[in-house]
């Protein structure tokens, strides 16, 4: 006699353990999106990573002597040498025999700016190093300063909007591709809004035998001036406009880009945050330039080609996780 | 096996000895033989370890920092520029208490710029927090880098060990190289307890709030004093096994019962030396050779000075605005003695102006009479200076 028994699906799925390389009991602000980014690689990357992190948040939230948030080997030395570090580590593990995979993780501050001098060497060297950038598109550990990385027009405590200023004036570095053309085996871009597409991509990469670059969008909720609780809302218009395109490079080339069912004009995204209020102003000016953004945007669009052709192609809302993960909705 | 080899093929070939796992530098004169005779060891199969040839100084100083915290033994060197673009990372290696050592080829530094010898690049790390140790000549450069492994991974300390640019790293010179076996036997397998292992995982490099910033100090502060104990050890340990004493905090030559001490650190030793035995007018003098300037020797400096009057202390590097380095840490550690001498202090040699045996002469006859013991330059041209400088 067979025994009928419920096995409710939500709660297995919970129980399942799993491995977390970012604990909880961390710092970050609510809604941070460099938290969950974090946590997201941490999990996927596995227990056999030794880490090395650039100064930043993530470096100061989750580590406050005597307490850490990390259950992985994990160094913080400077602001501008994770990539050296990483370089450094996997060099002596190469020396010693072994196949722990190497993580060195920055800001955008110390990715696209102090630090890319040392990441450019190690993507060079061709050192078995993931390097994973999470991109809140300013310096927010000593209080959101612009970066390089901060897009334009944003307003930030070094590049304020005033009545002589739009914000930002330069444009968004466009990391991804500079990395590229390293002609490593592997970058490409994610977004928190897509946790299982950066499981993904972060699997992708550890399989990769030489230097892997992950560009991860991820809000901040205190810096952008938006509500903890959207930061994936959020994070997913920045994909969903065309702002933020999420593609996978190999050796340089772009092999594949997530399109986007239903593109969204950008003043969905920058409504949403305080950082381009001015935008919004009734001017002459504010109107330039979200025309500017917009014309950012679909350049984008059309280089990635990222308007979706067929419903097949519809990946870029939650349920594009759903999918990925076999087409089971869990909890 | 006594040989004539160059000094930075010596030094290259001490490191070889010591058998690091990971070497990564960037070339910069007068270090750059050093570098090149490692690769070329590497590129023989005569040295079995990861070669990193970086971008700069500063990542230079961050993979060796990397590969100590992941496991391996290490090395870099550098020089002058290359020694000031490293500095934050230097701070961030000895408080980290990473066992490294490094080779520092000591040049000026720009500006002016000057690829000529004198102390200025590691007189400006003085307070990273590593050891410095300074080499007289070719033969204390191998045996003391080897030496520095045993005192790094002992103490957990960085160790620099400084050689006089070109004075020493360009020069051929007969010296005793040791063989492997004795340096194995020497120097133990690397050990690091706190290497990062995803078998038992650390973090390392946290933040330190005020509440337990001053203990993470006052505990590098005692490692480097404590370290001055460790130094001797190992010297003594060496000396036992080759023979030859080299190392240690300092050395003391000439004439027990002299009034007059000359205080020197690195190659300008052998000048003197030769210049005090040379000259047999003079009054009988001794001459003491700071080998360890970090942890500063201050009771061997005290012992070695007690009977002395006047005491010279000749520099390659001065701190501009207030004179000499060396010499104003001289003079406070003195400063306890009942009777300290009086401490005349000079620079010379600076930006490599030659340093002749003449320069012990000249440097009695500044002190002869009782003119102020403050700070001088001793081989200042006048005639040199710009007009509206007189
Ligand atoms: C050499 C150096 N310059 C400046 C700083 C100060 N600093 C620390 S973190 C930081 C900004 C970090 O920005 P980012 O890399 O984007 O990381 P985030 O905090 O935004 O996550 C700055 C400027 C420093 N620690 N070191
Ligand atoms: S400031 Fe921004 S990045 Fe930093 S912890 Fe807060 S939300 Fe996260
Ligand atoms: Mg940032």
């Amino acid at each position: 006699m067979t025994q009928e028994i419920e096995i409710p699906l939500a709660e297995l799925r919970r129980n399942q353990p799993r491995f977390g390389g970012l604990e909880s009991g961390h710092r970050a602000c609510l809604g941070c999106g460099e938290a969950l980014a974090a946590r997201l690689v941490s999990e996927s990357a596995g227990p056999d990573v030794m880490y090395a992190n650039a100064t930043g948040c993530l470096e100061v939230f989750t580590t406050a002597w005597p307490d850490s948030a990390w259950q992985v080997p994990w160094m913080h030395s400077l602001f501008s040498n994770a990539a050296s570090i990483g370089a450094g580590m996997e060099a002596a593990l190469k020396a010693q025999g072994k196949a722990t995979k190497v993580i060195a993780m920055g800001g955008d501050g110390g990715t696209f700016d102090i630090g890319f001098q040392a990441l450019s060497g190690m993507l060079e060297r061709g050192h078995n190093v993931l390097y994973v950038c999470y991109d809140n598109e300013a310096y927010m550990n000593t209080g959101v300063q612009r970066s390089s990385s901060t897009p334009h027009a944003a307003a930030t405590t070094t590049s304020p909007a005033g009545s002589e200023s739009m914000g930002k004036r330069h444009l968004k570095k466009d990391i991804v591709s500079i990395v590229a053309a390293h002609h490593i085996p592997y970058a490409a871009t994610a977004s928190v809004a897509y946790p299982s597409d950066i499981r993904k991509k972060v699997r992708r990469a550890m399989g990769i035998e030489g230097p892997s670059f992950l560009h991860i969008h991820a809000p901040c909720p205190l810096g952008w001036g938006h509500d903890g609780a959207l930061t994936i809302e959020v994070a997913r218009l920045a994909v969903q406009t065309g702002l933020f395109p999420l593609i996978e490079l190999e050796r340089g080339g772009v092999a594949g880009a997530m399109p986007i069912r239903e593109v969204r004009p950008v003043s969905d995204y920058l409504g949403l945050q305080a950082r381009f209020r001015h935008l919004f102003a009734d001017s002459a000016r504010a109107r330039e330039e979200l025309e500017h953004l917009q014309a950012l945007a679909n350049h984008n669009i059309e280089v990635y080609r990222l308007r979706g052709e067929s419903r097949q192609d519809c990946m870029d809302s939650e349920g594009a996780d759903t999918v990925r993960r076999g087409g089971m909705r869990w909890a | 096996m006594k040989q004539a080899l160059e000094g930075s093929q010596a030094i290259a070939r001490a490191v070889s000895l010591c058998r690091p796992q990971v070497v990564s530098a960037y070339p910069i004169t007068p270090q750059t033989h050093i570098v090149e005779n490692l690769s070329r060891l590497v590129a023989d199969g005569v040295l079995d370890c990861e070669l990193v040839s970086v971008e700069s100084e500063f990542s230079a100083a961050s993979v060796a920092l990397g590969a100590v915290a992941a496991g391996s033994r290490a090395y870099t060197a550098s020089s002058s520029q290359g020694i000031l673009l490293m500095s934050e990372v230097l701070f961030n290696i000895s408080g980290l208490r990473i066992p490294l050592v490094m080779t520092c080829a000591n040049r000026a530094l720009a500006a002016p710029l000057s690829i000529w010898n004198d102390q200025q690049d590691s007189m400006a790390v003085r307070d990273a927090g590593w050891i410095q140790l300074y080499c007289a000549d070719n033969q204390e450069a191998v045996d003391m880098t080897i030496q520095a492994y045993r005192i790094a991974e002992r103490c957990e300390l960085p160790v620099m060990v400084c050689v006089d640019g070109f004075t020493l790293t360009h020069t051929l010179e007969v010296l005793d190289l040791p063989d492997q076996q004795l340096v194995d036997a020497f120097l133990p397998a690397f050990h690091f307890d706190r290497k990062l292992d995803p078998a038992n995982p650390i973090s390392v490099g946290t933040l330190v709030s005020p509440e337990f910033f001053t203990e993470a100090r006052y505990d590098h502060h005692q490692a480097l004093l404590q370290s001055a104990e460790i130094i001797e050890q190992t010297r003594r340990e060496w000396q036992d096994m080759t023979g030859r004493d080299t190392g240690g905090l300092l050395g003391v030559a000439g004439d027990a019962d002299a009034r007059v001490g000359v205080l020197v650190l690195g190659s300008i030793t052998g000048t003197l030396q030769e210049a005090m035995e040379a000259s047999t007018d003079t009054e009988p003098a001794c001459l003491i050779t700071l080998r360890a300037f970090r942890p500063f020797p201050e009771q061997a400096l005290r012992d070695a000075c007690s009977g002395l009057e006047r005491l010279i202390v000749l520099e390659r590097a001065l701190s501009p605005g207030a004179g000499g380095i060396v010499g104003s840490e001289v003079r406070a550690a003195l400063s306890s003695l009942d009777r300290p001498p009086r401490v005349f202090n000079f620079s010379v040699g600076l930006g490599g102006r030659d340093v002749p045996l003449e320069t012990w002469s000249r440097a009695l006859a500044a002190v002869a009479g009782n003119a102020g013991a403050g700070f001088d330059m001793l081989d200042l041209e006048p005639s040199r200076l710009p007009q509206e400088a007189l």
